[in-house]
């Protein structure tokens, strides 16, 4: 598919395609024309939802177009049609009454165990708590004591055309959401700050997360894979930009990388303790910087005034440094501006703020380290 | 008169488009206060643009009402002209209806959907999770985030002044009616009896009404911010609040025009029309009594 | 009586008065009409430009011409302009023309709150797009302005959006009492309630679901305000409020205001095909009683916007059969307009063009939402291209092409000479082309996960986007062809005669054309 796209041309394929509508829906799907069937029951069952009353549109359709282009055709005045007088009958207006009532009825009978099947959200074997932000995702598995945050990885310089598009380009973030196959993963779903909304086509799960509420979902994989969606709530500058991706692996794989999550949140803790250099703390605070600050403040500190201001020779980033710090940590409430003290680690934090005030000509030449936050948040 | 006879439509006016202006001038004003205070900024010269477009709309009120009180005082309406504008007044009166029906609503929501949920109750009980805590009671006197919304300590007893300005309206609403039957049989001393007892009840009812919001305020840090409880009950009863005002101002102004002998016993739609916007008033009061206060 | 007439008798016995007072003045529903029809017409072509600047970002993927931002200050502004702004004013434009005309009555019931309505309107426009210029820019939240993006997280403009919606409403509000007064009080003797033209009947529906939900709309923007400006709680869980319960008031207005943009439409379209058919319309009681049914329904699916909010199951349920019932009364209008067609002696002027490709073009829409009120499957198809898709479906080919049809339809009657049919059937085959162009594609779009609302999508995307913006470039572009017809048929053309149409019927085509500035001084008798 990627490769048959040219973007600078309407392609043939394209325009063959659009004629194409009504050839077996099969061959369509493959060209990404129509609804995924997915890799959970749910999917399917939706996906022939959809396939069933499609049809069933389509043939209605095919009955009353066609009479009307019969009508168009036939009683023409150019062909010297005389007009009937009739115009009213009981009879048929009873029929074409109760046909669509029970067209209807047919619909709704699968309609309705399919929505109940969804609505089940019991006996779950794990459950992940999905907390929308703007603009990223926060994944808890929470009861093995595991999280992190999701973030878009396609790099600035894609977006703005400086380079080429790679093969994900806006579907791809730094850290997947990893759940086996073959497992009732039931997800909780909310949000930090206004509505998002969740949503995995090959999952068909697509639930809003309401900021102080939780709505509950649920998928069991049955193949392993990567699977891509999108936030699909408007919910600011940046909704086009909070991807998805989850990939879901066999139990022994799931197990291994939750092990390996663990462990790595054991090093983080530690690492807090390491004394750190500012070369380290610039590189990472990079890293950092470009993936949770970027967007907002510009990846040349310059922000986008007067909504997000530049850091750039800013009086924060230039100003006391236990300022600067709170600003990051508690973040500035009813702006987009938010509490990241909960969202990165203390190292992350102290990175990202020594990047802050050491970038861009900021030549500050102070030195935050993880501790300092600790101190900060405890306060 | 029968439909029969040709139609009455009226000469051009100036008022529509005074109107528009005014109304646009006003809303401008408003919207910059509310902007500028929130953002903590200057409203001088907000409160001037407002102040303005106030003073047109109010001219324009004088200037238009006289205008059709005057048109109809000459004998230029037909019957027709009037049925008009009662149609008017009544889908005016139905759309308050549904203005209100939209608040009443938003009660109805939280009581019953949002305020359990939050403290774990029903299909989205999950949601108690964010809120470690938090009990669903109505009244609501602890909010979810007590610190973002500090809920009340008290709520208003409907036994106390509810209860009297229950009985205040409802009484009003009678007075009304006695009037409006004097006014039938042309007894015009007794028509500006019952009317005047009529505004004055109106009044009463605002007094106390003022009353009570101070106490609420002061006393029992029941406000707008004290959460959902204080948001539906100054919402529901501050836009009733300032339906009486309206209502009372009409029956004011009946009462002059009454008295200056206008007015009579076959034709008095203006009358009408203001008893009319008063019963409405009087039942959404019911409404609010049993909902807002009582239950 | 005489003596009233006297009174006032200087002004109406002539013909309008001049200048600009005219205009700022009148109580004539024709001068009203028109000024509602221009100015309706000046707003698509607004919102329009809007939807283009959209279409030009999403022509390839990446960030070209706009910024993000900007982009949902677009889509919002385009969204408010269009329902708001360019249908919602051309369908009371031709109520103010047609409805007195049609009725026998001499001018609307309440001719200078007439004024009013129309006169709030520029206003309250002015208002919405000076937002753009402020600090923090136009709302930015989409038509929808969903909570708390909308209160909490708005641009400061977003209080101005308020009050731009509350003149809106008041106008509106205003505009249907009148059209109520109208035709409750002001139809000719003889004609009854049955006897009236279908336009006549569908906009007194419409205008009781205005007045109906036109207010709730002013309740949730009033919430919103208290929200913003005085700390209360209707939308914030931590005060026990709850960001859903805008959307259910917001919906509540929302459903019957997108069937106050279509009934009007189902009455041109009613009037026009008997006449071209040159039979009467089949099954006109049931035509009355199924938009009837349409408005009563529409009170009770709007939830049918919000099945991926977490809703009870059983509320879920509800709404989704409520919905899927509407498709009844929709489907016997459409088989009445299918059977006034059959055994007719048709032609195809451009009015009748339009009418037709407005009943095949809605049903397709109307399919789309049959399928959108499937709550499992909306669970894949909302928020994507495809409900983009279906509300397109419905209300470009739809509402506006309904439009295009009642102006091509009773343009001769208002200014008295006929229409270019050459030129009418140009403008319409490259709207048709264009506008399936480019609201087809995003079927595919929304099927294959592409999401509303966003400024830019993944590369699998490309390809029916291009198709997509070339047919909106293509429609938007045609526009100036319809604007060229209507001012050169103003200015001349063939002169029309009284009847304009062979098989047309209805009080409007016994006077002569153009409409006598004052239609009917004494009601005419229907029999
Ligand atoms: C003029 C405007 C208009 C009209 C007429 C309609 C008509 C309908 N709409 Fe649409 N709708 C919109 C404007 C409109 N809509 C807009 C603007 C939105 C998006 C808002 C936003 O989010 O921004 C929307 C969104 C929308 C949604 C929400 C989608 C989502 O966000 O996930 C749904 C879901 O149920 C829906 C359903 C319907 C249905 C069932 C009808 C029915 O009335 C259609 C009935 C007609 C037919 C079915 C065809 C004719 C019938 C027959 C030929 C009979 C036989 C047929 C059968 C038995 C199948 N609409
Ligand atoms: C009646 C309503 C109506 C109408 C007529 C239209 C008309 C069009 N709309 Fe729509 N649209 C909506 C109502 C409408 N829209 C709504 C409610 C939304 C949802 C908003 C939201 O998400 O909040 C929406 C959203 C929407 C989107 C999705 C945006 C997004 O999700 O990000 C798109 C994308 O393509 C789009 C495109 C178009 C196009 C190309 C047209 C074309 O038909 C437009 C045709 C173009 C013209 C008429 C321009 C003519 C002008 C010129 C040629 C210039 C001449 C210049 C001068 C004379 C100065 N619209
Ligand atoms: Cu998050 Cu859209
Ligand atoms: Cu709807």
């Amino acid at each position: 598919m990627q490769s048959l796209c040219n973007r600078w041309v309407v392609s043939e394929y394209s325009l063959i395609a659009v004629l194409l509508t009504l050839v077996p829906s099969v061959s369509l799907a493959e060209y990404g024309l129509n609804m995924t069937p997915g890799i959970t029951d749910v999917s399917q069952s939706i996906y022939d939802l959809h396939m069933t009353i499609f049809w069933i549109c389509v043939a209605i359709g095919v009955v009353v177009f066609g009479v009307m282009f019969y009508a168009m055709f036939k009683y023409r005045k150019s062909k010297g049609a005389v007009p009937a007088q009739f115009h009213e009958s009981t009879t048929v207006e009873i029929i074409w009454t109760i046909i669509p009532v029970v067209i209807l009825i047919a619909m709704a009978i699968p309609a309705t165990g399919t929505l109940k099947q969804i609505y089940d959200t019991s006996e779950s074997d794990i459950d992940i708590k999905i907390t929308g932000y703007q603009w990223k995702w926060q994944y808890e598995y929470i009861n093995d004591g595991v999280g992190f945050f999701s973030n878009l990885s396609t790099p600035q310089d894609q977006i703005y055309n400086r380079e080429e598009k790679g093969e994900h380009y806006l579907l791809e973030v730094d850290e997947p959401l990893v759940i086996p196959i073959n497992k009732k993963v039931r997800f909780l779903v909310t949000a930090n700050d206004v509505i998002h909304s969740w949503w995995v086509p090959a999952l068909a799960v697509k639930k809003d997360a309401i900021p102080g509420f939780i709505n509950e979902s649920w998928a069991m994989a049955k193949e392993p894979g990567v699977y891509r969606g999108q936030c699909a709530e408007l919910c600011g500058k940046d909704h086009g930009f909070m991807p998805i991706v989850v990939k879901a692996v066999t139990e022994p794989e799931y197990q291994s990388w939750l092990g390996a999550k663990q462990e790595k949140a054991r090093l983080e803790l530690a690492a807090a303790n390491k004394v750190w250099s500012m070369e380290e703390l610039m590189e990472k605070g990079e890293k950092v910087y470009n993936t949770m600050c970027a967007a907002c403040h510009q990846q040349n500190g310059a922000g986008i005034p007067p909504a997000f201001p530049a850091l750039k020779g800013s009086a924060i980033a230039l100003g006391p440094v236990d300022k600067h710090i709170e600003m990051v940590v508690d973040g500035v409430s009813g702006t987009a501006m938010q509490a990241f003290g909960a969202q990165l680690s203390d190292v992350d934090l102290a990175a990202v703020i020594t990047y802050e005030r050491n970038a861009w000509g900021n030549n500050k030449g102070d030195l935050v380290l993880p501790k300092d936050i600790a101190a900060a948040k405890s306060k | 008169m029968s439909a029969q006879q040709s139609y009455y439509v009226p000469a051009q006016s100036k008022w529509p488009i005074v109107a528009s202006i005014g109304l646009c001038v006003t809303m401008l004003g408003m919207g910059s206060i509310m902007t500028n205070g929130s953002a903590g900024e200057s409203t001088a010269s907000s409160w001037v643009l407002f102040l303005i477009g106030a003073t047109i709309m109010a001219y324009m009120l004088f200037g238009w009402f006289g205008h059709v009180i005057h048109e109809s005082r000459t004998g230029m309406y037909s019957a027709q002209m009037d049925r008009s504008f009662r149609w008017g007044m009544m889908w005016f009166i139905f759309s308050e209806v549904m203005f209100f029906a939209a608040f009443f609503g938003a009660l109805f929501y939280a009581r019953v959907f949002a305020v359990p949920w939050l403290g774990g109750e029903g299909d989205k009980g999950s949601s108690a999770m964010l809120w470690p805590g938090f009990e669903a009671t109505w009244p609501l006197l602890k909010n979810p985030d007590e610190g973002l919304f500090p809920g009340p300590t008290q709520v208003i007893d409907p036994w106390a002044l509810p209860l009297l300005n229950t009985i205040l309206l409802v009484s009003s609403s009678v007075t009304v009616t006695i009037a409006h039957k004097a006014l039938k049989n042309n007894e015009r001393y007794k028509l500006t009896l019952w009317l005047a007892i009529t505004v004055l009840l109106g009044v009463a009812f605002l007094f106390f009404q003022a009353e009570e919001y101070i106490e609420a305020y002061e006393h029992f840090d029941l406000t707008l911010a004290s959460g959902i409880y204080g948001t539906t009950f100054f919402m529901l009863t501050g836009f009733h609040g300032a339906h009486v005002t309206l209502g009372t101002l009409m029956l004011f102004i009946m009462l002059l025009r009454v008295r200056k002998g206008h007015f009579t016993k076959e034709q008095h739609f203006g009358f009408e029309a203001a008893s009319w916007y008063w019963h409405f008033v009087d039942v959404v009061w019911l409404g609010l009594f049993v909902f807002v206060y009582i239950l | 009586m005489s003596a009233v007439i006297e009174n006032e008798s200087t002004e109406h016995h002539h013909g309008p008065a001049k200048g600009i007072g005219r205009w700022l003045f009148t109580t004539n529903h024709k001068d009203i009409g028109s000024m509602y029809l221009w100015f309706s017409f000046i707003m698509f072509l607004t919102g329009g430009c809007m939807a283009l600047m959209i279409r030009a970002e999403l022509f390839q993927p990446g960030m070209q011409i706009i910024n993000p931002e900007f982009f949902n200050q677009m889509t919002t502004l385009h969204g408010l302009i269009m329902v708001f702004g360019a249908v919602m004013p051309a369908f009371v434009g031709l109520a103010n023309w047609l409805i007195p005309m049609m009725i026998g009555a001499p001018d609307m019931a309440l001719p200078r709150m007439n004024n009013w309505s129309f006169w709030i309107l520029p206003f309250a426009f002015a208002m919405l797009l000076s937002t753009l210029l402020m600090e923090g820019g136009a709302p930015n939240f989409g038509w929808t302005f969903y909570a708390p993006l909308s209160t909490t997280y708005a641009p400061p403009s977003v209080t101005f959006f308020i009050f731009g919606v509350h003149m809106m409403g008041i106008s509106s509000i205003m505009g249907a009492i009148n059209v109520i007064a109208t035709i409750i009080n002001l139809r000719a003797p003889g004609m009854t309630y049955m006897k009236m033209p279908l336009f006549v009947w569908t906009w007194f529906i419409t205008a009781f679901l205005l007045i109906a939900v036109m207010p709730v709309l002013a309740g949730v923007v009033t919430m919103m305000l208290m929200d913003i400006h005085f700390g209360t709680s209707f939308f914030n869980a931590a005060g026990g409020g709850d960001p859903v319960l805008f959307q259910h008031v917001f919906w509540f207005f929302g459903h019957p205001e997108v069937y106050i943009m279509i009934l009007p439409a189902f009455g041109v379209v009613s009037q026009i095909i008997p006449t071209f058919s040159r039979k009467p319309l089949f099954g006109y009681h049931s035509m009355v009683w199924a938009t009837a049914s349409i408005a009563g329904l529409s009170f009770i699916v709007w939830a049918h916007h919000m099945f991926t909010v977490g809703i009870p199951l059983v509320g879920e349920l509800f709404f989704m059969y409520a919905t899927m019932l509407i498709a009844v009364p929709t489907g016997v209008k459409v088989f009445n307009w299918v059977a006034t067609m059959f055994k007719g002696s048709l032609s195809f002027e451009t009015p009748m063009l339009f009418s037709v490709a407005f009943v095949i073009l809605f049903t397709i829409g109307g399919f789309s939402g049959l399928m959108l009120a499937i709550a499992p499957a909306d669970f894949q198809y909302h928020d994507t291209y495809f409900v983009v898709a279906h509300f397109h479906y419905v209300l470009v080919p739809g509402a506006i092409f309904g439009i295009f049809a009642a102006v091509y339809y009773w343009l001769p009657k208002w200014c008295g000479h006929m229409v270019n049919d050459t030129l009418g059937k140009v403008h319409f085959w490259l709207s048709f082309v264009g506008m399936n162009l480019a609201f087809f594609p995003m079927h595919f779009l929304g099927l294959a996960g592409m999401p509303r609302r966003i400024p830019d999508y993944a590369l699998q995307f490309a390809d029916f986007n291009q198709i997509s913006s070339i047919g909106a470039f293509m429609f938007g572009f045609t526009q100036l062809l319809f604007l060229y017809i209507v001012i050169s048929t103003i200015r001349q053309g063939k002169q029309a005669t009284a009847g304009v149409w062979e098989g047309a019927e209805g009080l409007e085509w016994t006077i002569p054309s153009p409409a006598p500035y004052h239609t009917f001084s004494t009601p005419p008798e229907v029999k």
